[in-house]
């Protein structure tokens, strides 16, 4: 079976920013997954959502898990990410000094996620971002 | 695999349990329901660390210790005064008063705990150059230990691999008091005078060792009075003693770890709803440039524990000024030398295991499942975690209902409802 349930993220809300990551990580631990995988889809669902709480629209993620993997597919309504390349650089970032100011903003969202993930994929546009992480479960 | 019955210090006294929800919504690993009118700890998810004793109104819950009477098990006994001791009594001239006063109390010897504080300072120091997780997270705590087992088991390997200051005092003082005197290591008791039941529990059910050197746990709260009656600094008694320098009797306080570890990126926290709040951070990856974490369960730190006497900020004063007082006498922290083989048996001998208390069924798809129920569930239930089920909140009686220990009408909301539609009466707006 695949179990998939989907979370609404907010823009600029950094009451309820992290939220929807801590209930995946709560879902994750419920279903007995490995410490390690858990970690990792973590820290991967909290740089997704608080990227898109900085930078977007809004938008959701939705998580499935089941045939092997842990699957989280993020989808805001834009602005989109205008350089690709140079937001998966370490250290580059975009986000404004609201978000900086508490803590955010170090330019690691993009790359953490990619290095945590088994599978990761990206596709923007003004319309919007879309991110597709995979994190395989050990056999 | 059966597994013997852990033993926890934290205990419900069932004829003052009122079946009231102050218990269930103050514990932090959600370890108690109530049920059939009486709290019930589950046993995997107690952590022992005593929230549950400051916030009941009816004195329900208790910490079980040894009393003075055990000391009669052994025919020599060690008292192990933790730092925090120390802070109980607001005109302490020097920690000789202390030490002079439980040896009055009729214990054979005295060892500091404070003096385990430094050897574990000088182990730490040396492991955190070997280890390489980071942030590294103290290993004092033995509730914060089991915490993590129990909710952060993913931070399991951050765990500096160092015996707490309790265990190395007491195996350097039986194995002293042995050579000195010529006397079976069996005959000699080594009793930790403590400030918290879990240092009680851990005695019992050790962390990274197979067994604890310690034979027992006094709490501060039943020898204060005794100990207080026979304070005194006449040197006869004392001898040619050593003391513990102003560091180790620091670890006390918050942040007396990490002052004597002397670590420049290090973080403080105490009190046990602020350390679930920094775990959670850094399992998301939130403080990369942390090296070590001291995370103690209770506010003020040891001073602090459930079994202490004074309110912990008199007492973390009272440790503030020992500290200066016994700074200023030069008596600062000289790295305690030891060889080799003891630095290697200062480390952990048996691992640190998850304890996997959140997850729904061995068997994923079945956890999967069970998840799916459980969500269904909770929107039905009303959300307002008012606790009248047993169950702290409306996610973990969702969780409880499907894994078989209530039933939906077991929430009151539910059952109006479901009353109501039987009798087909509305509720009356007024």
């Amino acid at each position: 079976m695949i179990f998939t349930e989907t979370y609404t993220v907010v823009p600029r809300d950094y009451v309820i920013a992290g939220d929807a990551s801590r209930k995946i990580k709560q879902i994750l631990k419920k279903i007995g997954l490995d410490a390690d995988v858990v970690r990792k889809a973590s820290i991967a669902a909290y740089e997704a959502e608080i990227n898109m709480v900085i930078h977007s629209y809004g938008g959701t993620i939705t998580l499935e898990v089941g045939e092997g993997r842990i699957r989280m597919v993020c989808v805001d309504t834009g602005p989109g990410i205008e350089d690709i390349d140079k937001a998966m650089q370490e250290g580059y970032s975009t986000a404004d000094e609201e978000a900086q100011a508490i803590g955010f903003g170090a330019g690691m969202g993009l790359p953490n996620i990619k290095f945590n993930s088994d599978e990761f994929n990206i596709t923007s546009s003004k319309a919007g971002t879309t991110l597709e992480i995979i994190i395989n479960l050990p056999d | 695999m059966a597994e013997k019955k852990y033993f926890h210090s934290v205990r419900l006294d069932k004829d003052k349990c009122k079946g009231c929800s102050n218990c269930i919504k103050g514990c932090p690993t959600e370890a108690i329901r109530v049920r059939d009118g009486k709290a019930k700890i589950i046993d995997e998810r107690c952590i022992d660390c005593g929230e549950c004793i400051r916030v009941c109104p009816h004195h329900a819950k208790v910490a079980v210790t040894d009393t003075l009477e055990d000391l009669k098990r052994f025919r020599y006994t060690i008292a192990l005064p933790a730092p925090s001791l120390y802070g109980q009594f607001r005109d302490l001239k020097a920690v000789q008063e202390i030490v002079y006063g439980l040896l009055d109390l009729g214990f054979t010897d005295v060892f500091e705990v404070a003096g385990g504080a430094d050897m574990a300072t000088t182990a730490i120091k040396r492991r955190i150059t070997e280890k390489k997780n980071r942030p590294l997270i103290s290993s004092a705590c033995p509730s914060i230990v089991r915490l993590i087992q129990v909710r952060f088991p993913e931070l399991i390997d951050n765990i500096v691999d160092v015996n707490s200051p309790m265990e190395i005092a007491a195996r350097t003082a039986k194995a002293n008091f042995s050579e000195k005197n010529g006397v079976d290591i069996g005959d000699i008791g080594a009793f930790f005078i403590t400030p918290c039941p879990a240092k009680m529990t851990v005695i019992k059910n050790p962390l990274g060792d197979e067994q604890s050197a310690v034979d027992g746990a006094i709490s501060i709260m039943e020898i204060y009075g005794a100990l207080m009656a026979h304070l005194h600094d006449d040197h006869k008694t004392g001898l040619d003693r050593k003391f513990a320098s102003a560091f180790g009797v620091g670890w006390a306080n918050t942040g007396g770890e990490g002052q004597a570890v002397g670590i420049d990126r290090f973080l403080a926290v105490d009190g046990i709803h602020n350390v679930i709040k920094v775990l959670e951070e850094i399992e998301n990856d939130k403080m990369p440039d942390l090296e070590y974490l001291e995370a103690l369960s209770c506010v003020g730190g040891c001073v602090g524990g459930p079994l202490t006497f004074e309110n912990c900020y008199v007492a973390r004063n009272n440790i503030q000024r020992l500290f200066k007082k016994m700074n200023d006498n030069n008596m600062t922290i000289k790295d305690v030398s030891f060889n080799e083989e003891e630095y290697q048996k200062m480390l952990f001998d048996a691992p640190i295991r998850p304890i996997k208390v959140a997850q729904l069924s061995e068997d994923i798809n079945t956890a999967m499942a069970m998840m799916q129920e459980m969500e269904a569930i909770e929107k039905r239930l009303p959300g307002l975690d008012c606790g009248a089920c047993g169950s702290p909140t409306c996610k973990s009686m969702a969780e409880d209902i499907v894994r078989g220990f209530a039933t939906e009408v077991d929430c009151i909301y539910v059952l109006r409802d479901r009353l109501k539609a039987l009798t087909g009466t509305h509720p009356k707006k007024d």
